[in-house]
């Protein structure tokens, strides 16, 4: 799985002696660093723009006025460019749960149930807790909740794997259709409003959304929630690059044998990546839960855990390409819904995955042309 | 004669289980993950109602089914083998991709979102659901045919051989001449197309494709072909197994004895449970998913 394994980030290496080679080379392979992360994603976009032409021009429309309609509808107008943010926020928090088990050597596919299942513990929750509480004393206990129940689904598969070797792709997968078919009955038959497939509202704890504080964002559903995001993403940063723990984590991910020698417990380091990936996830639910609807319903969560996939390869699985990638998919999003009066929708959903593919190949082939340009001088 | 209706549904469930679940064998023995299997169908699916919506003939459309399922997994192995992709993203990206395209498709040759018109299939409209039914469809004979068609390709000839041998130990193949690539190519093309034909069975039994209509069939699949332990007899009997707990869940509707979704739950939960080994642990391909990496 080379070419999603996370790279080696300078930041927080084992310290070497600060010659001034040492600090050229390490110049040179940040720029490197960078080089290998900027131009997948732009080759990408080239190839979806191709692809996204010929999808136009089969529809008998004009692609510059596709596309242009598709900026307009996104980041032209507050609405669209709220609505962006809203969608970027539940991916930051899908992205950097799948980029969490990436740096420790895992795929995590299972992002979406565990998305779903904190979604619902926060909206339990919420049925339980007494109207009139103020929200920022009631957000920790959204907080633990939704992170108890992603995490319990994520420590799942991380405990088959470390105890029985199971391998967590498959058993992810697996755990993604039992855990939302076990939450559509609790929904649909315990929980509902009559004739919905939502519970009732929770009774405290909503929070501010954007158009609260300016008119302009008037309907979209961005709210503070993308706060939580970005704190996430430096949590993210902070744990893995200044912590022992985040470093025991890429250890085992770069090289398990070698993290076990140096008396790292890997079976440890690996159910533990997964509760926490599947905590990350589950506290995205309180986007969705707390910021927007004020309550669990069906089907919230549908794609955005394998869109995180897509957030974490592009982002590298690094905090702020994470960031990045999660805007640049949120964009694709919206913006087919922007341009659904000229072209079906859908196109962008052919586009998203023609970005992905097209990233995932062109990882590992640009990494080798760059290094040979460079001569072969490069790890 | 409840229990001859009971084994003509279960049979009527299984037949694109068992398409896809010997596409997932033939894939994942030559060390390439099946993800893609329901994409694969999606994809046949939509191409049958197409090609036979303007033929006329649901031969022709079959044989377009089999052609686009083996076209994306073409660029599933072009994209893993080729280019050294990692086999779960690109496999995710090629689901997302035949949901994708295929809702697009159907706007562009339709103008729908959420169906085709319907087309004409192997069997006459009204015939019914019992075994009279399925016995004039060419395709169930095929499905129950293509599980030992499998075992013999695998077992019983150097293609086989072959494709046990790339997914075991591709280097120790690949020192004794086995063109390691080439083989993989063509086992994924064959999953690719096995799939596509589950999916055209799908689509014709129906007599017309509606968005999304796979609904998870392809990963019903996959955990067949793990909880088979990649075993073409084994898989097969496992589509067999968890048809019939679909059908008896039909059955059982009224009484309410059962919910549904925990029917639903049973082929996932007894391929964890596989794989962590309580009874019996499932040991997979030792190359499966390492295409990227050799």
């Amino acid at each position: 799985m080379s070419s999603v394994e996370p790279t080696m980030m300078p930041v927080g290496d084992a310290p070497s002696p600060a010659t001034a080679s040492a600090a050229s080379d390490r110049t040179v392979s940040r720029r490197a660093a960078l080089e290998e992360a900027v131009l997948p994603p732009l080759v990408a976009l080239m190839l979806a723009a191709v692809v996204g032409d010929v999808l136009i021009l089969s529809f008998g429309q004009s692609p510059g006025a596709v596309y242009r309609l598709l900026l307009d509808g996104t980041w032209g107008n507050a609405y669209g460019f709220g609505q962006v943010l809203y969608k970027a926020t539940t991916l930051m928090f899908t992205g950097l749960a799948v980029a969490l088990g990436l740096r420790a050597g895992l795929f995590n596919i299972g992002a979406e149930s565990q998305l779903a299942a904190g979604g619902f513990c926060a909206a339990l929750v919420g049925l339980i807790l007494p109207a009139g509480i103020p929200a920022l004393l009631c957000l920790p206990i959204y907080l633990i909740a939704a992170a108890l129940g992603g995490g319990v689904v994520g420590a799942v598969p991380g405990v088959l794997k470390a105890r029985f070797g199971a391998h967590e792709v498959i058993v992810t997968i697996m755990l993604n259709f039992i855990v939302l078919a076990l939450l559509n009955y609790l929904t649909t038959t315990k929980l509902h409003v009559p004739d919905t497939l939502h519970t009732a509202e929770i009774k405290s704890g909503a929070l501010t959304r954007l158009s609260d504080m300016s008119h302009a964002f008037q309907g979209s559903a961005a709210n503070a929630v993308i706060v939580l995001a970005i704190i996430a993403a430096v949590a993210f940063g902070w744990f893995l690059f200044r912590t022992r723990r985040g470093f025991e984590l890429r250890a085992v991910g770069l090289q398990p044998h070698a993290a076990e020698y140096a008396g790292v417990n890997v079976a440890t380091v690996t159910w533990r990546a997964l509760a926490i990936s599947g905590a990350i996830a589950g506290i995205g639910g309180l986007n969705y839960v707390l910021g927007y609807k004020h309550y669990y319903e069906e089907g919230f969560a549908t794609g955005a855990g394998f869109l995180g996939i897509a957030v974490a390869l592009v982002g590298r699985s690094h905090p702020v390409g994470i960031g990045l990638a999660a805007l640049l998919f949120a964009t694709l999003s919206q913006g087919g819904l922007a341009v659904n009066a000229l072209v079906p929708k859908q196109m962008v959903d052919v586009l998203q995955a023609v970005v992905i593919i097209a990233v995932a190949t062109s990882v590992p082939e640009v990494r080798r042309l760059l290094r040979s340009a460079r001569g072969g001088g490069e790890r | 004669m409840i229990f001859i209706a009971f084994l003509a549904q279960t049979l009527r469930i299984a037949i694109p289980y068992l398409f896809a679940a010997a596409g997932g064998v033939m894939s994942e023995r030559a060390g390439l993950i099946g993800l893609t299997l329901e994409g694969y169908m999606l994809g046949g699916a939509f191409f049958a109602v197409l090609a036979s919506f303007y033929s006329h003939s649901p031969v022709i459309g079959v044989v377009a089914a089999v052609a686009g399922g083996a076209v994306l997994a073409l660029l599933y192995a072009l994209s893993s083998i080729r280019y050294r992709a990692d086999q779960v993203v690109v496999g995710i990206a090629i689901n997302l991709l035949a949901i994708g395209l295929t809702r697009f498709l159907l706007r562009l040759f339709f103008d729908s979102s959420s169906n085709s018109p319907r087309v004409g299939g192997f069997t006459v409209l009204g015939s019914g659901t019992g075994f009279g039914a399925l016995v004039q469809n060419p395709l169930v004979w095929l499905g129950i045919l293509v599980i030992p068609a499998v075992a013999w390709l695998l077992y019983r000839t150097p293609f086989g051989l072959r494709v046990r041998a790339v997914g075991e130990h591709p280097a120790a193949a690949a020192s004794v001449g086995v063109p390691v690539n080439r083989v993989r190519y063509m086992a994924v093309a064959l999953s690719g197309m096995l799939a596509g034909l589950g999916g055209a069975y799908l689509a014709l039994d129906q007599h017309q494709f509606t968005d999304g209509m796979t609904a998870g069939r392809g990963f019903i699949a996959l955990a067949a072909t793990i909880f088979g332990r990649w075993d073409p007899a084994r898989a097969g009997l496992a589509c067999l197994l968890f048809a019939a707990a679909e059908t008896l869940q039909i059955q059982l509707q009224g009484s309410q004895a059962i919910p549904s979704q925990f029917v639903e739950m049973i082929p996932y939960v007894l391929t964890i449970v596989a794989l962590a080994g309580v009874v019996g642990r499932a040991v997979a391909p030792a190359a499966l998913g390492k295409t990227a990496i050799e």
